[in-house]
């Protein structure tokens, strides 16, 4: 899938949504727009000699196994395969599908960001099967890797612009690698500002990013625990409340957040609250997926499927997908 | 070259045991038989009565995208340069032999075609269908009657729809009709048993015709007025139809357009497989993540989004067609009768149900 991965990085694929409710045509009508190849089958568009398997991952070595919080590990990855390793090309935001052979396959954010390219990195919540296999992983481990999936972060449109990140809990994962990658290219932004969030101290994620967030100039960061987490302190309280008690100015800036779908509900409601514009306010969304190319029949949003055509979504193509939080 | 052939009555099994032998000794050209009370897609194997005058139970479409096929097998084996370590060896080979569908009726065809695009038309085809889809010839018999249940002219289908199959075989009074439609047709139609047709050909297009006026006057023209969006997106209109609905997935199991699938591994000791499997979006864990959370947590949600996927959402990526070939199955076969095809009216007329 790599070396298939030619998009330009400013289109990231079809993520316009029709309207829903465009007229029917008789089948005959249809019909004639479409090839017919007798050979293939009738309504074919593809040659099965020429396709390559989208289910087949690549295998790949764990390197590295960071412990993020008591149930969150970070797992960094290379394919086995040097040369497919040094071709492997993605965008910020779009995800693979890691394998546990004989147990299975989960979707998570490449967290890494594509201008540090020594490994992949995804975090892995421990949730269910899938995750709790990966958890048993240790340095030198084989895993099954499907990656790049999906679209991806506008942010060649974000040039020029000042930046919000809104996160909470694993969410940072996939704000983790744009805003990784914004700090690689600092100069193509504004100001950055990162509102993050978790229950407690032990549940922020990349504690050593935070740390040099922290300290550095070139972001702001406010953090924030729930009530009661002993620990040094900071602010208190959750995401979307500390979100409107910081009240961001919309000037000239887009809003990305991720966290849990409660979360991103109220995030979103109180950044329209703040005067952002619905096509400024970018989330990522997840759901359980299969297939991982927009076929299996999980994740979609009406035609639109997130592990497709997705994560990553506008409010306002979410709002013309009819999608509710 | 022959467009069209003919065979005399009694001599159906003839035919069937003169199609491509080797397919047929690999149990390669499916038929529809007796099955008991029932007729259901079976090899033309010594034990199958074939059977043309009613419909089958369940579509052909599982001969092209089975119910169950492995995607590929994986190996565990020692890494001989590290004893502690454990590589993985992986083999996704696909076999696709040449297969035969004999006897389909039109909207078995039209599920076939519906699927394709699915699986071809997108820039990560797949690779197990393309295949077998490409080996598989469909010879496509004009339906004699309606069944009930039966809708196909009112989604753009008919009892002698052509569009989608290889061949047309069409019952007249003391035989049948073939017409090649494709280039695997025509290999077909070369089939020493069958004689020509150029006598039968004007009566066999008497027939068709009087087949698609009769189902029309049963139950209509083709209706391609669009879902109302209002009512598409209303919870009401969704809880009401969706209330009798017992989630039992039969409806998605008979459908010959439904393809959700899932992928599970199965693993014996040092070896396993990762399997492909068909799913059903009407099914409450179909959706349920890891975390609890399930975005179509009610029946109401998941019965919008199949229907909303056959009349609505597979159109706006394919050219408005719509995911369903009328058939009528998920009607027959609902335990509740469940009739979509009153529920997808309702929504084009934009009345409550």
């Amino acid at each position: 899938m790599s070396d298939s991965n030619s998009h330009s990085s400013g289109d990231r694929g079809g993520s316009e949504a029709p309207h829903p409710q465009a007229g029917t045509r008789t089948y005959s009508e249809v019909r004639r727009g479409e090839q017919r190849s007798d050979n293939e089958g009738i309504h074919m568009k593809a040659n099965w000699s020429e396709t390559k398997n989208p289910y087949l991952p690549d295998l790949a070595t764990v390197i590295g196994v960071i412990d993020e919080t008591p149930n969150i590990k970070s797992f960094r990855v290379v394919l086995n395969d040097e040369e497919k390793m040094k071709r492997f090309s993605f965008e910020p935001g779009q995800v693979g599908q890691l394998s546990i052979f004989g147990v299975g396959e989960s979707t998570f954010v490449i967290n890494s960001p594509p201008t540090r390219m020594e490994y992949l990195q995804f975090s892995v919540m421990k949730a269910g099967e899938a995750t709790a296999a990966l958890h048993d992983l240790s340095v030198g481990d084989q895993i099954g890797v499907r990656a790049p999936l999906g679209n991806w972060f506008p942010y060649q449109e974000m040039k020029g612009r000042n930046i919000l990140f809104v996160g909470g809990g694993i969410g940072l994962a996939p704000l983790r690698t744009l805003i990784l990658f914004m700090l690689d290219t600092r100069k193509d932004y504004g100001d950055i500002t990162i509102i993050y969030g978790a229950r407690s101290h032990a549940d922020l994620c990349y504690k050593e990013d935070i740390e040099a967030w922290g300290k550095s100039n070139d972001v702001e960061l406010i953090l924030t625990v729930d009530a009661n987490s002993p620990g040094p302190p900071i602010r208190e309280g959750f995401v979307p409340t500390v979100l409107n008690e910081v009240a961001p100015k919309p000037d000239n800036k887009v809003a990305i957040t991720c966290g849990p779908p409660i979360m991103i509900k109220y995030v979103l409601q109180n950044l329209a609250q703040l005067g952002f514009n619905d096509e400024d306010v970018i989330t990522t969304l997840e759901a359980r997926m299969k297939c991982g190319i927009g076929l299996c029949g999980r994740c979609n949003i009406g035609s639109r499927f997130i592990c497709k055509d997705g994560p990553v979504f506008s409010l306002a193509e979410l709002k013309r997908l009819k999608f509710e939080i | 070259m022959k467009t069209s052939a003919y065979l005399k009555k009694g001599k159906e099994k003839d035919l069937i045991d003169a199609l491509d032998t080797k397919a047929r000794l690999q149990g390669h050209v499916i038929v529809p038989c007796l099955d008991g009370d029932t007729v259901t897609f079976k090899p033309a194997e010594p034990g199958c009565t074939p059977c043309f005058s009613r419909p089958a139970v369940s579509p052909p479409k599982g001969v092209i995208y089975p119910q169950s096929e492995t995607l590929f097998s994986f190996k565990f084996k020692k890494d001989p340069e590290d004893a502690r370590r454990t590589l993985i060896d992986l083999n996704d080979a696909i076999e696709a032999p040449d297969t035969i569908i004999f006897g389909a009726r039109p909207c078995d065809a039209r599920g076939i075609a519906i699927i394709d695009r699915a699986f071809s038309q997108t820039d990560t085809p797949d690779p197990y269908y393309l295949a077998r889809r490409e080996k598989t010839t469909i010879i496509t018999l004009t339906c004699p009657e309606p069944s009930t249940g039966c809708f196909c002219t009112r989604v753009g289908c008919g009892p002698a729809e052509k569009s989608d199959s290889d061949v047309m075989m069409t019952e007249i009074e003391d035989g049948y009709l073939f017409e090649a439609l494709t280039d695997k047709g025509q290999a077909i139609l070369k089939n020493p048993v069958l004689e020509d047709g150029t006598a039968h050909e004007a009566r066999a297009k008497e027939v068709q015709g009087a087949a698609h006026e009769r189902m029309v006057k049963e139950v209509g023209e083709t209706d391609t007025r669009p879902v109302d969006p209002e009512l598409f997106h209303s919870q009401a209109f969704w809880e009401k139809a969706a209330e009798r609905c017992l989630g039992c997935g039969a409806c998605t199991y008979l459908c010959p357009t439904c393809y959700c699938f899932n992928i599970t591994d199965e693993q014996v000791v040092d070896k396993g497989e990762r399997i492909r499997s068909w799913d059903a979006c009407m099914f409450h864990h179909f959706t349920l993540e890891a975390s609890g959370h399930n975005p179509r947590a009610a029946k109401a949600l998941r019965l919008k989004n199949r229907i909303g996927h056959k009349f609505v959402y597979y159109g706006e990526k394919y050219d408005g067609i719509i995911a369903c070939s009328g058939c009528g199955r998920c009607i027959r076969g609902c335990p509740v009768s469940m009739e979509i095809s009153s529920i997808v009216a309702a929504l084009k007329e934009g009345t409550k149900t």
